[in-house]
């Protein structure tokens, strides 16, 4: 026994079942997630991939308590090319302090890619969130060299298709819907692969006022649920 | 000079800094050291090391030239060897007051240089460029002439025109700066979005917009201070490449109309308003709302009623639900307005 630990100390010998040296990280914020990366949160100065190509899953929720840590902390946090407009009063409401969120809008994809980069090296930001459809390999290895040189969490998401390209971020995420929580499946993280896909319990509006989650598929009759009238907000 | 010498580094020191500075410019000088300031001008002019060879065309007029050239008299030397009260009568004593000035017995008063408040320069091209980074280098040697003139009236610059050929392109900074660096790397974001018609032969630069800048300090608060300027140069490149508007912050504003509810402001600038809304908002707002057939979605709650903007004809009087939209299982946010429904946002 003593040999086996003298040898695991002197050589450098993978051990499959431990994560690799814990890097800086930002606490999820949910306490499942958090125990299934490595070093108990979002990676700080590294790629992190979400791939999920539905939007309105809860795809941001996942990052809002993160979000809201680093801003209320005085941390500076950029959106680059998001789909769509961050709707302020959610952001709000959600706890984070717009006073340190900057929303960048570049005109086309190289514009984005150059932007990403610029605000990697500049080391200013805490977290940088971007929105690709298409990025090579290459691309994102620049990405991935200007983000060690700083202490940001990035968060770049990609079209479900993406899965399938091999990439340099050091944890991918895959997003899916699951009867009204959404599923998160790691598919690839710094140490031994992960296990079975992830439930979170996201804050939904429909939970919000005391539903119960929604489980059926989507039924024929639309118009006999409005018929019969809908409850009235409290 | 002689009491700051050990500052400059001794004489050597000086005359070397003095060469680089002038290399980086353009210029070509000739440059000589005398214990006086006129004595110094003319063994610069006419190359001579010792103010005795000086000939006298370097000292006087052309009429006190022809005068001494006819009675022989070839350099300064010579002329010290004449009598004075001679040639105070002869030439008049204007001649022998810079004679004695430059000998320094008699004391010269010189005024300060005072750097000009503008800075406007043009530089001859040695062949026409037609590739706008190209110009980048010759625009170079321009900022370093800038950086200068705004060291020596302790300012930075606000913004700076470059003129190519008749086209005028005027690039603003965040702050103040008198660092070339700084100025050359907005140039070269700036330029790399030009597209030239023509080949520039002729580079032009202006600026005028000076404001009193200090020396940067590191003290105690160097790493906040050094940190909004790292920001506020982020900001300056990736707005000179993607254009003006390119990067905003966010701000809520209070107004029933959600897309009225928020504003963009410039990254930072927040006011804080507390403004409570009755029910729940999305994460992510459509910019044009999307219009839905019936069978696309299923309400889950609402309505909530928003009427508002009678007042500045943009009004608005929409049922606002929370539906399961049928093409992904997204929750998302549909109004419904003189009996459609649109598609207004989504609860990422």
């Amino acid at each position: 026994m003593a040999a086996l630990e003298d040898i695991l100390q002197r050589h450098s010998v993978w051990r499959g079942a431990v994560f690799a040296r814990p890097a800086e990280t930002v606490a999820t914020g949910y306490g499942t997630l958090d125990r299934e990366l490595p070093g108990g949160g979002w990676p700080s100065g590294a790629l992190t991939e979400i791939l999920g190509g539905l939007k309105g899953i809860g795809e941001l929720q996942v990052l809002m308590p993160a979000l809201a840590a680093l801003t209320t902390a005085g941390k500076r946090i950029v959106w680059l090319a998001p789909p769509h407009l961050p709707y302020a009063p959610a952001l709000a409401a959600a706890g984070v302090d717009l006073a340190n969120l900057a929303v960048v809008r570049a005109p086309g994809r190289r514009d984005a890619l150059w932007a990403a980069e610029q605000v990697l090296r500049a080391g200013t930001c805490f977290a940088l969130l971007a929105w690709f459809h298409r990025a090579s390999y290459p691309e994102l290895q620049r990405l991935a060299t200007a983000a060690e040189s700083g202490r940001a969490f990035v968060a770049l998401f990609r079209p479900r298709e993406a899965e399938r390209e091999p990439s340099p971020a050091c944890l991918r995420i895959a997003l899916e819907p699951a009867a009204g929580d959404l599923a998160l499946r790691i598919l690839k993280r710094r140490g031994p692969p992960a296990g079975a896909p992830l439930r979170l319990p996201l804050k939904r509006p429909a939970h919000a006022l005391g539903r119960a989650p929604f489980f059926a598929l989507p039924s024929r009759e639309p118009r006999a649920h409005r018929r019969l009238g809908v409850p009235v907000h409290p | 000079m002689q009491g700051s010498l050990r500052r400059f580094g001794g004489s050597h020191g000086l005359l070397e800094k003095l060469r680089a500075g002038l290399v980086a410019t353009g210029f070509e000088a000739a440059h000589a050291v005398a214990p006086t300031a006129r004595a110094a001008l003319w063994l610069a002019r006419s190359g001579c090391r010792v103010l005795e060879e000086v000939p006298v065309g370097a000292a006087c007029s052309a009429e006190t030239l022809e005068f001494l050239r006819s009675i022989g008299v070839r350099t300064l030397g010579e002329l010290f060897a004449l009598p004075r009260e001679g040639l105070a009568r002869r030439c008049g004593p204007a001649l022998i007051d810079d004679l004695d000035r430059a000998m320094g017995s008699l004391p010269e008063g010189r005024l300060f240089f005072a750097p000009p408040a503008r800075f406007a320069a043009r530089l001859e091209l040695p062949a026409p460029v037609s590739h706008a980074e190209g110009l980048l280098f010759a625009a170079h040697r321009l900022l370093v002439q800038l950086e200068g003139l705004l060291a020596a009236r302790q300012a930075g610059v606000r913004s700076f025109r470059i003129f190519l050929e008749n086209r005028c392109v005027e690039i603003g900074l965040a702050s103040p700066t008198r660092d070339a660096e700084r100025l050359s790397h907005l140039l070269r974001e700036r330029l790399a979005t030009i597209a030239l018609e023509r080949p520039v032969e002729t580079i032009g630069l202006e600026a005028g917009d000076f404001v009193p800048l200090a020396e940067r300090t590191a003290g105690m608060f160097g790493d906040a201070l050094a940190e909004a300027e790292d920001w506020a140069r982020l900001l300056e490149r990736l707005e000179m490449r993607l254009g003006r508007g390119a990067v905003h912050g966010l701000a809520v504003y209070p107004d029933h109309r959600p897309e009225f509810a928020w504003r963009r402001v410039e990254p930072g600038e927040w006011e804080p308003r507390e403004f409570r809304h009755p029910g729940p908002r999305p994460l992510w707002l459509l910019e044009m709302p999307r219009r839905l057939g019936e069978e696309e979605f299923q309400l889950l709650s609402g309505p909530e009623r928003i009427e508002a903007g009678w007042w500045d004809g943009d009004d608005a009087k929409r049922d606002y639900f929370v539906a399961r939209w049928c093409q992904g299982f997204s929750l998302a946010w549909i109004y419904r307005e003189t009996g459609e429904w649109f598609l207004h946002g989504l609860f990422a």
